[in-house]
């Protein structure tokens, strides 16, 4: 017989407990199982009978084991006392429970335990300083009174809780202990642990325990600061819990990581995961090597997974993630330009930024006729149409979808009052929108049609009615996308700077200043067809004052010439 | 929700509940080997019509993911499906020759298997031509993923339709029984799905795919819905509404997260495109026992006509579960 004895808690899955028991006790560790009362009695007889060959195992005295309860800490308990009074030789106590696996041969973890005799490995922290509590109650669970079960009366638990906040009640703790908090797997020396179960006023503590809200995860966490010389605060069953304080569970394909992980038991296995029973039970060749437990390699995969849980793939809309307004956690997956009036101002704005910013450059992708993607295409990335119907049927997922369809690659668009605008809101919020916007110069294709003069005055005085909205939601104060607005005048007087800025702030080429314009349309007599406009009684404003001679920018001066730098 | 809504809501379940039990009466026992279900066995409850070519690997498919037990509902076969399944002892038949339209297209039929073989298994309702697939499903049977969902407190577990097509014209590679349909039919569509959250019943309305793109492009909205909910944890007092989009009580269409963060769900690839589609089109066009007027098999029938090529320059070819995780029409949630 060893100086390790085993105390396993069982509530389902007895086979597999049976088969664990036997491979402790196959390395002469005692096992002392305790079967939870829920178990059916006749099932209950028949695993006793199971492993009554072994002279190693014994059963303790059945308690009403529920999460969150008493019962677990009573089990622990008596299961405990058994262990001590029977097996004399013992000197450390393992808690473990019937979903525990050993990963690391069993002589090993008794050469462990043997080389530090008197140290007790137990995770035990003050309740500050624990990120883990579940439920807000993290002090409260000390404080308040927990009769009612979580699991089958949350409703009368709930309500209890909130009456006792009500009435402010505060339980009174027994003298001198502090509540300490940590996994409720723990490996005790005899000396500690005989402490804490006959200590002369356990009745008081465990009194006061019994109320306390999963005192399973508090009870020899906070009794352990009063006996124990030599506390090594960390359990050496790995054990991995996700943000609802469920554990994790192991299956088959964590073989190579539970293998990797070093540690000497793991909970919990998937009664079914036969790969994993299969390789720690039998194959203590292939178990693992002798090396300092380590836990955090696993860690990545769990933390992984509860984040995704909770704060999932920014700009992701799917079957299972739909966030409500205002918890989108990034409304879109990627950052993304849309530039509004710079297609009609420059006549080869889309190829230039192209060129000067390595982004993929669409056309308006709201327009009315179609979704222009970049280079003429009918559908792109994900499969998305081009086809104007489908795109208006749910305008936001079209863009969100273009956006998560092409990670990885910085999308421009164009945009104008002309398009559909059910996305205003959606990009104006959007914090990865990079919005350019040269006010008025939607009139600029007016002014160079060959239209009636009625019907460009008509035009523009709608589209000029759709821009204001457009520019009032983009100032907002709702508003979080980078948004840059100009007044055609401001823009056509210094249109480099503006230009510049925009590209920096894309960032992705170059980072010196631009060496090439793009070609600004011819504008003169722009001022005029304004005054025109003016004189037939509509009043454009959304493109600033021009004056109605030549304009005197630079533009006219030299129109068709790219502009230099200076 | 006021509680006046609740009880319409309360209402319309047992109005479900009462036409699943008269329309019991049009089913006959085929063939009952339900005295083998165990407790804890995972049930798979499907209704079809002359699909015997699909069933040899719709079983094996099943079968292999650790379902307990077949519920069928024959709808009238005339292509030796009976004789086929009754070979097999994990599978309980029921046959009927009454209308599939009438029974809210085989809804009311499978509600009433649910509610007296199903209450307290977790049931999968599919087509024959829909696979499930699930996060880590090539490491871990479906019991894996119901122990989970268990453990989580979650009962109902949701899986998008997505429609698998060849490449090429859909009848070019014949289809052989005991073939993975995935062979010929490997090509989806990643990113092209609108959604809409339904209020009535607060499940998401997820539509798109190939079938939105080449047959409904003029009319998006009456495209077919591709969110579905085929695993519950069935009690006797939930029902189906309609297909497996919707149940009732309303709190097991809740399998999306609202706050940000990602539930686990899976998807169900939909290998309706492989070159018994063409006959089948035709028929159910005949028949017209699908939802509204056949109006999907309308569509289908008139661009079949020109063989048109589902598959594009931008389709995925299937790999596994991970690139659908990857591609974000699924999620492990929290599950690892």
């Amino acid at each position: 017989m060893t100086t390790v004895g085993i105390v396993m808690l069982v509530h389902t899955a007895l086979e597999r407990a049976e088969q664990v028991a036997r491979h402790w006790t196959a390395s002469g560790c005692p096992v002392v199982i305790h079967v939870d009362k829920a178990v059916r009695r006749r099932t209950h007889r028949a695993f006793v009978q199971a492993l009554s060959d072994d002279p190693l195992i014994r059963f303790s005295t059945r308690h009403r084991c529920e999460w969150g309860t008493w019962g677990i800490v009573a089990a622990s308990q008596s299961a405990s006392e058994l262990m001590l009074a029977t097996f004399r030789e013992v000197r450390h106590v393992y808690l473990a429970s019937g979903s525990c696996l050993p990963l690391r041969p069993v002589q090993e973890l008794i050469n462990y335990l043997a080389a530090r005799p008197q140290t007790d490995f137990i995770e035990s922290a003050t309740t500050a300083d624990v990120p883990w509590t579940v439920g807000g109650l993290d002090y409260e669970r000390f404080t308040l009174r927990f009769p009612f079960s979580w699991k089958r009366h949350r409703w009368l638990f709930d309500k209890y809780v909130d009456l006792q906040r009500r009435f402010r009640v505060h339980r009174q703790m027994p003298t001198g202990i502090v509540p300490h908090m940590g996994s409720q797997w723990w490996c005790l020396t005899r000396q500690t642990l005989s402490a804490i179960l006959e200590a002369p006023n356990r009745a008081v503590y465990d009194r006061y325990f019994r109320r306390v809200w999963i005192p399973d995860e508090c009870y020899y966490q906070t009794l352990i600061r009063l006996y124990s010389r030599n506390v090594e605060s960390r359990s050496l069953t790995l054990s991995k819990f996700d943000y609802q304080g469920k554990p994790h569970i192991f299956y088959d394909d964590h073989l190579q990581l539970l293998r990797r992980s070093d540690c000497f038991v793991a909970r919990k296995i998937w009664p079914r995961a036969d790969r994993l029973y299969q390789a720690f039970l039998t194959d203590s060749a292939h178990a693992m090597k002798k090396t300092e437990p380590n836990p955090g390699k696993i860690d990545r995969i769990f933390t992984k997974a509860v984040e995704r849980r909770i704060r999932g793939r920014p700009g992701l809309y799917m079957q299972s993630r739909m966030p409500k307004h205002g918890f989108e956690n990034g409304i879109t997956s990627a950052q993304y330009s849309m530039f509004q009036g710079f297609a009609e101002l420059f006549d080869d704005f889309d190829t230039w930024l192209a060129r000067a910013t390595g982004t993929r450059v669409h056309g308006h992708l709201f327009a009315p006729g179609r979704a222009e993607f970049a280079g003429g295409q009918t559908l792109i990335n994900g499969a998305l149409s081009d086809n104007a119907r489908v795109r208006d049927y749910a305008p936001d997922n079209f863009l969100t979808s273009l956006i998560w369809n092409s990670r990885g690659e910085r999308q421009c668009f164009q945009f104008g009052p002309a398009d559909n605008q059910e996305v205003n809101w959606l990009v104006a919020r959007d914090p990865n929108a990079q919005v350019s916007v040269i006010s008025g110069a939607w009139s600029v294709p007016l002014f160079r049609s060959n239209r009636n003069f009625g019907e460009i005055r008509k035009e523009a005085a709608r589209l000029q009615k759709i821009e204001k909205e457009h520019l009032d939601v983009l100032r907002s104060y709702y508003a979080k996308a980078r948004v840059r607005i100009w007044s055609m005048a401001e823009f056509v007087e210094a249109p480099m700077e503006p230009l510049q800025t925009i590209v920096d702030e894309i960032g992705l080429v170059h980072q010196r200043r631009l060496t090439e314009a793009p070609r600004m349309v011819d504008l003169s007599g722009f001022g005029q067809f304004l005054q025109n406009l003016k004189n037939q009684g509509m009043h454009p404003y959304l493109m600033g004052d021009f004056p109605v001679g030549p304009p005197a920018s630079p533009v006219s001066e030299a129109p068709t010439k790219p502009y230099l730098v200076r | 929700m006021s509680l006046w809504d609740s009880y319409r809501m309360r209402i319309r379940r047992k109005h479900r509940l009462f036409r699943a039990a008269r329309k019991s009466w049009e089913l006959k026992v085929f063939q009952d080997a339900t005295g083998a279900i165990r407790a804890g066995d995972v049930l798979l409850i499907c209704t079809m019509r002359n699909e015997q070519v699909r069933l040899p690997w719709f079983l094996n498919y099943y079968r292999a993911l650790g379902v307990g037990h077949f519920l069928f509902v024959d709808n009238d076969s005339t292509d030796g499906t009976l004789e086929y399944l009754s070979r097999q002892r994990d599978i309980s038949v029921w046959t009927t020759r009454a209308s599939y339209k009438r029974s809210t297209f085989g809804v009311d039929w499978m509600n009433w298997l649910a509610r007296k073989y199903a209450h307290g298994h977790w049931t999968l309702t599919v087509d024959p031509d829909e696979f499930f697939i699930y996060p880590f499903c090539d490491t871990r049977p479906i019991p894996a993923l119901t122990d989970w969902l268990d453990n989580s407190g979650i009962r109902s577990f949701s899986a998008m339709l997505v429609d698998v097509y060849p490449k090429g014209r859909i009848d070019a590679q014949p289809y052989q029984p005991g073939q993975n349909p995935l062979d010929i039919a490997s090509w989806f569509d990643s990113g092209n799905y609108t959604i809409k959250r339904n209020p009535t019943y607060g499940n998401l309305w997820i539509q798109g795919g190939p079938r939105a793109r080449m047959f409904f492009a003029d009319a998006p909205e009456q495209a077919p819905a591709l969110n579905k909910i085929p695993l519950v944890k069935w009690d006797r007092h939930y029902t189906y509404v309609s297909s497996t989009h919707t149940l009732l009580p309303r709190g097991l269409n809740q399998v999306y997260d609202d706050t940000g963060g990602e539930k686990a769900s899976g998807a169900l690839l939909h290998a309706k495109f492989l070159d018994t589609f063409t006959i089948k089109a035709k028929e159910e066009l005949e028949r017209k026992q699908h939802y509204a007027g056949s109006m999907e098999y309308r569509a289908y029938a008139e661009r079949l006509k020109d063989n048109p090529d589902l598959w594009c320059k931008w389709s995925e070819k299937y790999i596994n579960w991970r690139q659908l995780e990857i591609l974000g029409l699924m999620s492990k949630g929290n599950w690892a």
